[in-house]
Order: structure tokens, then C-alpha cells, then sequence
């Protein structure tokens, strides 16, 4: 058991230094080579366009749900209409880019992985190899640029529909003054708060795309291969996304919202 | 003219190629042959710089292929052509552009170049008109004449093909064979390909490489390879089986 556990470690390690080499490798060509217009007009579209059904959906729902259990809490305390305040806060700083970068991963990542994965197996990487074409040029360029712009804008609007999904189980469900949701809403809400949750969204949109076309990259032969790459993607984004965001909400409030 | 030497190649406790040492010269038209497993595929993707050797050196014109980056490798890459074994046609795009794929990435062909270029390329393999097509629309022969195509439009000087005629019918595999030699003979190009196919080797070779235990066993004109009476190679080119032959 120990050493299974220690290859699965190794296994995680091997894995972080190659997505490093493969952020050198996206650094390096963006100094190479300019990156097709096109390439990422039509990556912005998948991952960004795309996208919205899913991010808009989990991003009412879960402003909506956080909304009603708040108030059922501060309801015992006569807080009522602070429960706008917490929405907003935690809308914006953690759950809007967390849940827009986790539903991005089940929908993107898995897509880059197996669309990259398949390529590999059917030699279509070597092909370009020997097109005179660096694969990370042509494939993870335009996929990294497109998420790390898409990212951001969807996390935005979970919070905007999150907020106002709120707004509306608040105001017209559960009988909160209007006018007080929306102060302490403007009151506790930050513009630090806004800030985190930009930046972290445009973190978790390089996690979602290196990982994922690291995976696919890396496949292993067969349609098994291509399975367990988007499996280990997902699983990979995921986590490191969960991970990353403990750590940035520490640093980030330390720098940007002193106590 | 490329210069291969004790070329050395394993994938985990494998040993593949255990000490190749090949030369072949511009303008000739080499096949490669060898039971399956003997590593003729991974010497084909150490002459394009698509594996890295474990020791021994690949030189391309004079040029030496270990220690070269991705994006060096780009460079050398360019005077290559290849065929692999199932196209790998890019399935997300058309036949058009799938075969002026080097010529957008290059840009610098205008729209009206590209598409001569493209047509004349596709008229070389005998498909004329088919640039709209989807690679999901075509068969097997097709595919592999398309992509021949792609690996001839921007005039490579050096043509590899990785078994050329696999899964094809007998018809499919002539015409094959019959455009390997016409693009051998019309461009002036060095083909190497290898093959399983003993009647493809006859057709689009003048000389032959065998490969056994990931060495170079045999190597000379085709007619004296694949008349030799030297047992290995007679019982590979005839397919017999004899009982202290290991299954691949």
C-alpha cells in the first residue's frame, strides 16, 4: 500500500513538472510566433460562447440556494437583510469563480483532453510534427489564451446572475426589505472582493487549460487511453483548482484586504 | 542524404533498435522491411526527429538530429514529407485544408496560389475535385491518397511512408504504388517507406533494408534482397514460418 501511494505521488510530481515545461513552452511560443487570430476567435467561442448555458445555470442556482439557507440563519437573529452582503461577498470572491472554473472543467477540460488525447492516438500530433508545426503553436496557444480570457467573463456573469437570482428569492420569496438587501449588499461588498475573484478566475483558467492539454498531449494508445486522459484531467483540474483557490484566498485577502 | 549510426532505441525494458547504421543517399527510393516489432517505424520516426534516440546519431544533410529542440527540429522537418500508416488527416477540417495546411501555416502563398497548388496536388494522386470533402467521406485508399497529397504540396526533398498500403485491397494498394513511384520519379524526391508488402517493396524500390533484432540484417539492390538465399531473408519475403521463429 505505501508504495503504491508513493507512485501515486511520484506520478503527481512527474505530472507538475511537465505542465511547468509546458507553461515554458507556451511562454516560449508566444515569443516565437504570433498566435493565429483565428485559432483563438474560434477557441474563445467553444470555451467562452459555449460555455454560458452551464456557467449562467450553476451560477443562479447556487446565488439562489445560498441566498434561502442564509436567510433561514439569519432569520433566528433578526439579520435578515444582511443575507444580500453575504451572497454578494461570496458570490464574487469564492463561489462565482469556483463554480464557473469547475463546471468549465467538466465541460472544456474534458473536451481538450479527449480532443487532444484522440489526436495522438490517431498520430494527427506527429502529422503536424511533420507539417513543420510545433503542436504547442497550433493546439495549446490559442486553447491557454482562450480560457485565460474566458474564464474571467464567465465567472462575472455567475455572479451577476448569481446576485440577482438572489435578489429574487431575497425580495419576492422570502420578504426581505428591497432597499436594505441591496445597501449591505453595496456596504460589505468590496471592490477587493471583485478583484480576488478576477484573479482567480484567470488562475483557474490556466489550471483548466494546461492541465487538460498536458493530458491529452500525454495519452496514453487506444480509446482507453483517451478515456483515462479526460478522467485524469478532469480529476486533475479539479482538484488543483480546489487547492489553489484555499491558498490564493489567503494570500489574496493578506495583500488586497488587510484586516 | 541521411547518415544514421548505431542508432539505439528502447521503450522500457524493450530493446528495439540495438545499433542501426544506414545510409541513404538523394534520389533513392528505399524500402524498409522487417517482421513487425523489429522497429522499422521507430527508425523511420528517428530519421524526422519524431523520437530521440537513446544513443547513436541521425544526420540530415550533414545536420545532427539529437539535441535539437521542437522548434529547431521545425527546420529539418520542412524538407520532409510523410505518409503514416493511417493518413492522419486532420478530422476537424477538409481535404483543401488539410492538404494547404504548411502553406497557411507559412503565409506566404496568397488564397489563389494555395488553391492551384492544392488542385494540382490533388490531380497528382488522381483525385481531382474533392476538396470540399470531409476525411470521414473518404476510404481508405483515399484517405492515404490525400494524404500523400498533403506531404507532396509544398515539395518536400525527402518522402517517408509507413506502410503504405496496410488495410488497403489489392486495387487500392497498386494505385498506391504506382503514385510512390510517379512522385519518386516526377519530383526527383529520396523515398523511404517501410512495408510488410513484399509487392509493394518490388514496385516502388531499387534498393531494400532488413531489419532484424533491431539491426540492419540485409541491405542492397531489390531484386538481390528479395532473391537472396540467405534464410532469414528468404523466409520473410516468401512468409514461411519455420518453428524456431518467434511470434511477434
Amino acid at each position: 500500500m505505501p508504495s503504491a501511494l508513493l507512485v501515486r505521488l511520484r506520478d503527481v510530481v512527474v505530472d507538475v513538472g511537465e505542465i511547468t515545461v509546458l507553461c515554458r513552452d507556451v511562454l516560449g511560443s508566444l515569443r516565437h510566433r504570433r498566435p493565429s487570430w483565428a485559432d483563438f476567435i474560434a477557441q474563445v467561442h467553444f470555451v467562452g460562447v459555449k460555455s454560458q448555458t452551464v456557467v449562467l445555470t450553476t451560477g443562479a442556482a447556487t446565488g439562489m440556494v445560498l441566498c434561502a439557507q442564509t436567510y433561514f440563519q439569519f432569520h433566528k437573529v433578526k439579520m435578515d437583510t444582511a443575507t444580500g452582503a453575504v451572497v454578494s461577498v461570496g458570490m464574487c470572491s469564492e463561489l462565482g469563480p469556483v463554480l464557473a472554473a469547475l463546471m468549465l472543467t467538466a465541460r472544456v477540460g474534458a473536451a481538450m483532453a479527449a480532443e487532444l488525447g484522440t489526436m495522438k492516438v490517431t498520430e494527427q500530433i506527429d502529422a503536424l510534427r511533420t507539417l513543420a508545426t510545433h503542436p504547442v503553436d497550433y493546439l495549446v496557444v490559442p486553447r491557454v489564451l482562450a480560457t485565460l480570457v474566458a474564464a474571467p467573463l464567465l465567472s462575472v456573469e455567475a455572479v451577476f446572475v448569481g446576485i440577482l437570482g438572489s435578489y429574487q428569492v431575497g425580495v419576492r420569496f422570502l420578504g426581505i426589505d428591497g432597499a436594505y438587501y441591496l445597501a449591505n449588499m453595496r456596504r460589505y461588498t468590496d471592490p477587493p472582493d471583485v478583484a480576488i475573484g478576477l484573479i482567480k478566475a484567470v488562475v483557474f483558467g490556466a489550471i483548466i487549460a494546461t492541465v487538460s492539454c498536458h493530458k491529452g498531449l500525454t495519452c496514453r494508445q487506444g480509446a482507453e487511453g483517451v478515456g483515462r486522459a479526460t478522467t485524469e484531467a478532469v480529476v486533475m483540474a479539479s482538484i488543483s483548482i480546489l487547492v489553489v483557490n484555499f491558498f490564493l484566498t489567503l494570500l489574496l485577502n493578506r495583500i488586497l484586504n488587510p484586516m | 542524404m541521411i547518415d544514421v549510426r548505431d542508432l539505439q532505441k528502447g521503450f522500457g525494458a524493450q530493446r528495439v533498435l540495438r545499433g542501426v547504421n544506414l545510409r541513404i543517399e538523394r534520389g533513392e527510393a528505399v524500402v524498409i522491411i522487417g517482421r513487425s516489432g523489429c522497429g522499422k517505424s521507430v527508425l523511420l520516426k528517428h530519421l524526422i526527429g519524431l523520437v530521440p534516440p537513446d544513443a547513436g546519431e541521425v544526420r540530415v544533410d550533414g545536420q545532427v538530429l539529437a539535441g535539437l529542440d521542437e522548434r529547431a527540429l521545425i527546420g529539418v522537418r520542412r524538407r520532409f514529407g510523410m505518409l503514416f500508416q493511417m493518413a492522419a488527416l486532420f478530422d476537424s477540417m477538409d481535404v483543401y485544408e488539410n492538404v494547404s495546411f504548411v502553406l497557411r501555416r507559412e503565409g506566404r502563398h496568397s488564397e489563389a496560389e494555395m488553391r492551384a497548388m492544392v488542385a494540382e496536388a490533388l490531380q497528382r494522386v488522381e483525385l481531382p475535385g474533392i476538396e470540399h470533402k470531409r476525411p470521414a467521406e473518404l476510404s481508405g485508399g483515399m484517405r492515404k491518397r490525400v494524404g500523400l497529397a498533403r506531404a507532396i504540396v509544398y515539395r518536400p526533398s525527402i518522402l517517408l511512408y509507413d506502410e503504405p498500403t496496410t488495410g488497403l485491397d489489392p486495387i487500392a494498394s497498386d494505385r498506391i504504388d504506382r503514385l510512390i513511384r510517379k512522385v519518386w520519379e516526377d519530383l526527383g524526391v529520396t523515398s523511404i517507406a517501410v512495408t510488410h508488402d513484399m509487392r509493394s517493396a518490388r514496385r516502388i524500390s531499387n534498393r531494400v533494408v532488413m531489419l532484424h533484432e533491431g539491426r540492419v540484417h540485409a541491405d542492397g539492390p531489390t531484386e538481390r534482397i528479395l532473391s537472396s538465399d540467405d534464410p532469414l531473408v528468404y523466409n520473410f519475403v516468401n512468409g514461411i514460418a519455420t518453428e524456431t521463429a518467434e511470434l511477434p
